[in-house]
């Protein structure tokens, strides 16, 4: 199954290679891993995606527990929570009829054109990893120059929260 | 007290009681050995080759339950120190490993000798630490040591960069006696509940074995294994690297389990209906196919690390905690319960199997052999030292044999790479032993391969007088590599056989030993007893044994506990034996 991770951990330089290496040594499935500082800067949150079975799940999050630099985890994926994912997408856009349906489309999932120029049109657009797919869909192959995706970030709902 | 970074790491280790260092100097670490040079507080052991220090740290730490400390400088001297950091995080050892570094302003530029330690490390140690402020030395330092000796212990590489010990350059210095950390709090007391409901099905249990492991002896929890063992009436068998953990000479010892471990260990195994797993973790060489191991039981885990239970086999009933308290919380509900004087009628029936399985001496080996068993010659070092020696040994038939033969009635005296199975760990572990232990007697046994793997630390051994007695078990081969060839790739004894062998007498007396070659299996006793009879010198105790001997029982890779290749001596029994696997 596909979870998602979040953890807090010590903003330290190794850190981050630590994990990425966790993964790799022990061959688990990274999807999409994001990171930043938090509003304590001795902090970072990272968002790891992974894929596997309940067992692997509960050796990764054993494993990355035992890592010293995770302060705190928690598997966003046993509770009720939002997750976002958000994505650019350079357009090439030339003629009139092609530049209004890239912007009629983007109306429909509520993306934002945030460049123009005569021929490249560059959306922003936020949502579920599936909402990003769809769009992308809805374009025309040869027309997509550029896509950036952040990776998905995961919040918990209600009151529950992953702090210190 | 303002300090130099050298000075303080000097310092600190005294303050931390740290008595010995082992090392090999080096551009990065000058400073460091300057400081060295000014006090004698901590003694330097100079090694001679970086896997020697890290394993001679190991093989103290080991004997000691105290951390093993080792330094070595940046570039080679790091990357070389590496198998031994390896060998110590496989078998959860507390170490704490300090490397020089290039100065701060040069890391990532390709320095001289530059290596990137961290990275090269990270994924063999528990945890490391780049020190990029002198102010944060002390702090760092002793989360080093705290971080390599609690919980779970393991090595921790600490990089020092040669700009933070010069000796310009001091800051004020105060011995930190706390840590905290706030990432980092190993559990320890097991779950009462847990604990409560694990001497239930214990009590109820029909056909239960205990499977205890190296936690035993990392936790220093073999009185309270012993208590509840005795109090239960149970069988227990031992990993290799538990190995001490209870009295070897105990009638409840079933010796040891795995790919070769006794037969009665392994059935006892397949038919256990509970089985008591106590510090171990499960590996490949004990549970063979995971899928047919103990397919009867009911598992209960005791392990400090949770990422140990149901890692490789489901526990029914985890419990994470130090063994210790946990077992002498079982002790204490044990006490309060009233049981009865004699074993159930159940327990007095699976005794009597395991008794029939026993009785088939599956560890018997000709002895009417005119070459020397590598068997016996464990056997005689068994008796030339009252089974008290400290045994530490390299990797191969030889490491098998001497679990097998040596019985360890007390922790901490079989010292072997078990995880990672480290050729050329035997000699420089020894030293670290002898070092903390120099009047006990400390035996390497080894063998012609993987001596030669760290053969150069004789010279160690003559510097610092350590008086090891090196028993060589030279069959002339790679024998465990010679074995797997033989039973599974029709005997092609592709390059395992060791040409062109030094020999080890004159190679002995050349570093300033004592060799002794033994080749008739008359002469085996008195050159085993003439070894340990000269008190004050290193002896080489070049055994020549048979070539063609091979490790029983073997449980194959990957098949079940029930299925073992057994020795011809045993076979011959197998005729007196019913279909069960019982003599009838
Ligand atoms: C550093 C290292 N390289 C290779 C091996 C693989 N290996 C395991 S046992 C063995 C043979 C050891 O030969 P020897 O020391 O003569 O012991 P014997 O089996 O003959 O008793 C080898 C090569 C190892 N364990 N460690
Ligand atoms: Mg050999």
């Amino acid at each position: 199954m596909r979870h998602i991770i979040s953890l807090l951990v010590e903003n330290e330089s190794g850190a981050l290679s630590r994990i990425a290496g966790l993964f790799s040594a022990r061959g688990y499935n990274i999807e999409s891993l994001t990171v930043a500082t938090t509003e304590d800067p001795t902090l970072s949150r990272m968002t790891i995606v992974t894929i596997g079975s309940d067992r692997i799940i509960e050796q990764i999050t054993k494993q990355l527990n035992k890592l010293i630099d995770v302060v705190k985890l928690q598997d966003m994926t046993e509770g009720n929570f939002i997750e976002r994912e958000m994505m650019f997408v350079k357009i090439r856009a030339e003629g009139e009829s092609k530049r209004s349906e890239i912007q009629r489309l983007s109306d429909i999932f509520r993306a934002r054109i945030i460049d123009v120029t005569d021929s490249t049109f560059c959306v922003e657009l936020t949502g579920s990893g599936g909402k990003l797919d769809a769009y992308i869909k809805t374009l025309h192959d040869g027309d997509v120059i550029e896509i950036v995706r952040s990776g998905s970030m995961g919040i918990t709902r209600g009151v529950k929260a992953l702090t210190l | 007290m303002e300090l130099s970074g050298s000075e303080i790491l000097v310092q600190f280790l005294k303050d931390e009681g740290v008595e010995f260092i082992f090392g090999y100097p080096g551009g990065a670490v000058l400073h460091i050995y300057d400081a060295l040079h000014q006090q004698d507080d901590v003694k330097h052991i100079l090694v001679r080759h970086e896997q020697g220090a890290t394993h001679a740290a190991d093989g103290y730490a080991r004997a000691t339950g105290k951390p093993g400390v080792a330094l070595v400088t940046s570039g080679p001297g790091a990357t070389n120190a590496i198998t031994g950091i390896a060998t110590a995080y496989m078998d959860s050892i507390p170490m704490v490993v300090i490397s020089g570094q290039v100065p701060s302003g040069m890391i990532g530029s390709d320095a001289f000798q530059e290596v990137d330690a961290i990275g090269c490390t990270r994924p063999c140690v528990k945890h490391n630490f780049l020190v990029k402020d002198i102010n944060k030395l002390a702090d760092t330092l002793k989360k080093a040591f705290y971080v390599a000796t609690t919980g779970r212990p393991g090595p921790v590489l600490v990089d020092l960069p040669k700009d933070i010990t010069a000796p310009q350059i001091k800051v004020p210095y105060k011995y930190p006696k706390k840590v905290s950390m706030r990432s980092y709090n190993p559990t320890v007391k097991g779950h009462p509940r847990q604990v409560k409901k694990a001497v239930e099905v214990l009590l109820s249990a029909k056909r239960p074995i205990i499977y205890s492991g190296g936690g035993v002896i990392l936790g220093n929890a073999s009185e309270e294994l012993r208590k509840v063992t005795h109090k239960l009436g149970f069988p227990i068998t031992e990993t290799l690297m538990g190995l001490g953990g209870f009295p070897g000479t105990d009638k409840q010892n079933l010796g040891m389990l795995g790919m070769h471990g006794t037969y009665e260990a392994n059935m006892a195994m397949h038919d256990c209906d509970v089985l008591f797993a106590v510090g171990a973790r499960f590996d490949d060489r004990i549970t063979g196919d995971t899928s047919k191991f103990c397919p009867h039981a009911t598992i209960i885990h005791i392990d400090i690390d949770p990422a140990s239970i149901s890692k490789t086999i489901n526990a029914d009933i985890p419990i994470v905690g130090e063994v210790k308290t946990v077992l002498s919380e079982m002790v204490k509900i044990l006490a309060e319960k009233d049981l009865p004087k004699s074993r159930s009628s159940a327990l007095e029936s699976w005794w009597k199997k395991i008794e029939s399985w026993r009785k088939q001496d599956c560890l018997a080996y000709d002895k009417t052999s005119k070459h020397i068993k590598p068997q016996s010659v464990i056997e005689t070092l068994y008796e030339v030292t009252g089974g008290d020696a400290y045994i530490t040994s390299d990797v191969g038939q030889h490491q098998m044999f001497a679990a097998q033969f040596y019985k360890f009635d007390k922790p901490r005296r079989w010292i072997n790479s078990g995880g990672l199975g480290t050729m050329g760990f035997g000699l420089p572990a020894a030293m670290g032993v002898k070092l903390a232990f120099p009047n006990s007697d400390v035996a390497c046994v080894t063998g012609e391969g993987s001596i030669q793997m760290c053969i150069q630390e004789l010279s160690t051994c003559l510097q610092y007088d350590l008086p090891i007695k090196v028993i060589n078990l030279n069959n002339r081969y790679l024998g465990m590599v010679r074995q797997w060839q033989e039973f599974f790739y029709e005997k092609r004894y592709s390059h395992s056989y060791m040409d062109a062998l030094p020999d080890f007498v004159k190679l002995a007396e050349s570093y300033g030993h004592v060799g002794i070659r033994v080749e008739d299996p008359a002469d085996l006793q008195s050159a085993m007893e003439e070894a340990f009879s000269l008190k004050d010198r290193l002896v080489f105790l070049d055994v020549i044994t048979d070539q063609t001997e091979n490790v029983y029982p073997m449980i194959h890779a990957g098949a079940a506990h029930n299925s073992m290749e057994i020795s011809p001596q045993h076979k011959k029994k197998l005729g007196a034996i019913n279909p069960d696997g019982e003599l009838a």
